[in-house]
């Protein structure tokens, strides 16, 4: 299993076509407490960079887009009762959802662990 | 840097607020704390202890001169006149057509009236002010001050123990305390819904003021989020969101602004559609709305009746007292009593909210003459 970042603070874990998404440990910390998560049904359709799921903390609604493109085989059923998990777990059991990648390729734009670590200190 | 950048002011306690781990953001031109340990637990601290809050972003004016009261009360409603000193009132900055241009806290001082506008819009306000008063009244903008905020039921204990006294005052009353040899102007009030106080402290003196109220067991420092979900919560309207210059102060629950003796009068910018709406009700009003479910219904929302819409949020987000999103907005009248049920629109689904009685969150005000 390999997992890429995004520079919108997203992570995917892939594993052959599928992946499962969530947002960062740097982006939960930026939003503050999180009091609701929409993530996306199962069959639902996303693409590279566009809107999948939204977040939203005591503040504000923030999007969360989709790393890559594909379709969603599940959504994160637990955010829905305590959606204070990815505060306390981002980017484990506060992942978001689940989705088969339609194209792998686009993975190829991604970052690994340590770009994005020099990426998010150069915040 | 953007030129954007280049224009967020530093306000006195940028440094100190830094110092602490605030993240800052721009907020009304300056940098702001937004935060410092996060928004739920500063709010909650707030509610069971005493939060210090910088809002030395607001504009403190002081107006002073021959017939300052009579000239001021050309430009609002209240009955300046009919104060005593010490004493202050929520008021409203009128535009002709009975439209809010601020609202504004007034006080009677020795010096003459002291006012505490929004930052936002201060230089709007100052501008209109300097354009309507007389030219014998003179208007110092004091930006050699800045305004702490410290609220919270144990707020008392905590500034009691700075600057011995200040249990003298009760709630919308003021007076001059001396905190070593500088001058402060200190008021029982602020927009929390809880008791709490205003501290105006000369600008080179606020940080050292500042260290002392956190050296307080009582104290912790509080950012803006919180400062507005505390609001929300307390059913207070906000500029700019709730209120702005097409929106009416009867329809915005804002009738107690208009004092008596002025009701009768008149003679302030739009009293004549003002006096008229207080007459015949307002065809919207402002109301709270607990929401179903977890999602915060936010800002700009529309509210539906069935499948017509009757009005919108102003102000939503999740309420960390009540533990459930809540909202406060405008709806056609027949629409806004207790219990009604609407729904608001978020990203295409419906979301069921309920009319609720505000304040969401029970004021703690402490007022003279109130059994303790």
């Amino acid at each position: 299993m390999t997992r890429y970042f995004t520079d919108e603070h997203e992570w995917i874990d892939v594993d052959g076509t599928s992946a499962t998404v969530g947002i960062t440990d740097y982006a939960q910390g930026q939003l503050g407490d999180i009091v609701f998560v929409e993530v996306p049904d199962a069959g639902t359709q996303v693409k590279k960079g566009g809107d999948a799921a939204v977040v939203e903390s005591v503040k504000a609604a923030s999007d969360v887009y989709a790393p890559v493109s594909g379709t969603v085989i599940e959504g994160n059923g637990a955010l829905e009762g305590d959606p204070a998990l990815v505060n306390s777990d981002p980017e484990g059991d506060g992942w978001f959802f689940k989705l088969t990648l339609s194209d792998p390729s686009e993975l190829d734009g991604l970052m690994d662990e340590a770009a994005y670590k020099a990426y998010v200190n150069g915040l | 840097m953007s030129e954007d950048e280049a224009e967020i002011l530093e306000l006195p306690l940028g440094d100190w607020h830094r110092a602490l781990g605030a993240r800052m953001v721009p907020f009304a031109g300056y940098a702001m704390p937004i935060q410092y340990e996060g928004i739920m637990a500063e709010h909650l601290w707030t509610r069971e202890s005493a939060g210090l809050f910088d809002v030395s972003h607001m504009g403190q004016l002081m107006l002073a001169g021959d017939g300052v009261e009579e000239a001021l009360e050309a430009l609002i409603p209240a009955d300046v006149k009919g104060l005593s000193e010490g004493q202050m009132r929520y008021s409203l900055l009128l535009n002709d057509a009975g439209g809010i241009l601020d609202d504004l806290m007034i006080t009677k001082t020795p010096m003459g009236i002291y006012a505490v506008v929004n930052g936002a819009v201060k230089w709007d306000d100052i501008g209109h002010l300097r354009e309507f008063l007389p030219d014998e009244i003179t208007l110092n903008h004091m930006e050699d001050r800045a305004l702490l905020a410290l609220q919270g039921p144990k707020a008392i204990e905590a500034l009691a123990r700075v600057v011995p006294g200040v249990g003298r005052l009760f709630f919308m009353e003021a007076g001059s305390f001396l905190w070593g040899h500088e001058p402060l102007w200190i008021s029982r009030s602020g927009y929390t819904g809880e008791d709490g106080f205003e501290i105006s402290v000369p600008a080179e003196a606020v940080a050292a003021l500042a260290d002392a109220l956190l050296a307080q067991p009582e104290v912790k420092p509080i950012g803006l989020g919180a400062r507005d979900s505390l609001r929300l919560e307390a059913g207070l309207p906000l500029y700019g969101h709730d209120l702005d210059e097409a929106t009416s102060p009867i329809a915005a629950g804002l009738g107690f602004a208009i004092s008596k003796r002025r009701r009768t009068e008149g003679g302030f910018p739009g009293s004549e559609p003002i006096l008229q709406t207080l007459k015949d009700g307002a065809s919207t009003k402002r109301i709270g709305f607990m929401v179903d479910g977890r999602q915060p219904v936010r800002e700009g929302a529309p509210i539906f009746s069935g499948s017509t819409q009757v009005g919108t949020v102003t102000s939503g987000g999740f309420a960390p007292s009540v533990q459930a999103p809540i909202a406060i907005g405008f709806v056609a009248t027949a629409q806004s009593a207790p219990g009604t049920a609407l729904e608001a629109e978020v990203r295409g689904k419906r979301i069921g909210l309920i009319v609720t009685r505000m304040p969401f969150v029970p004021h703690n005000y402490v007022r003279r003459g109130a059994v303790q």
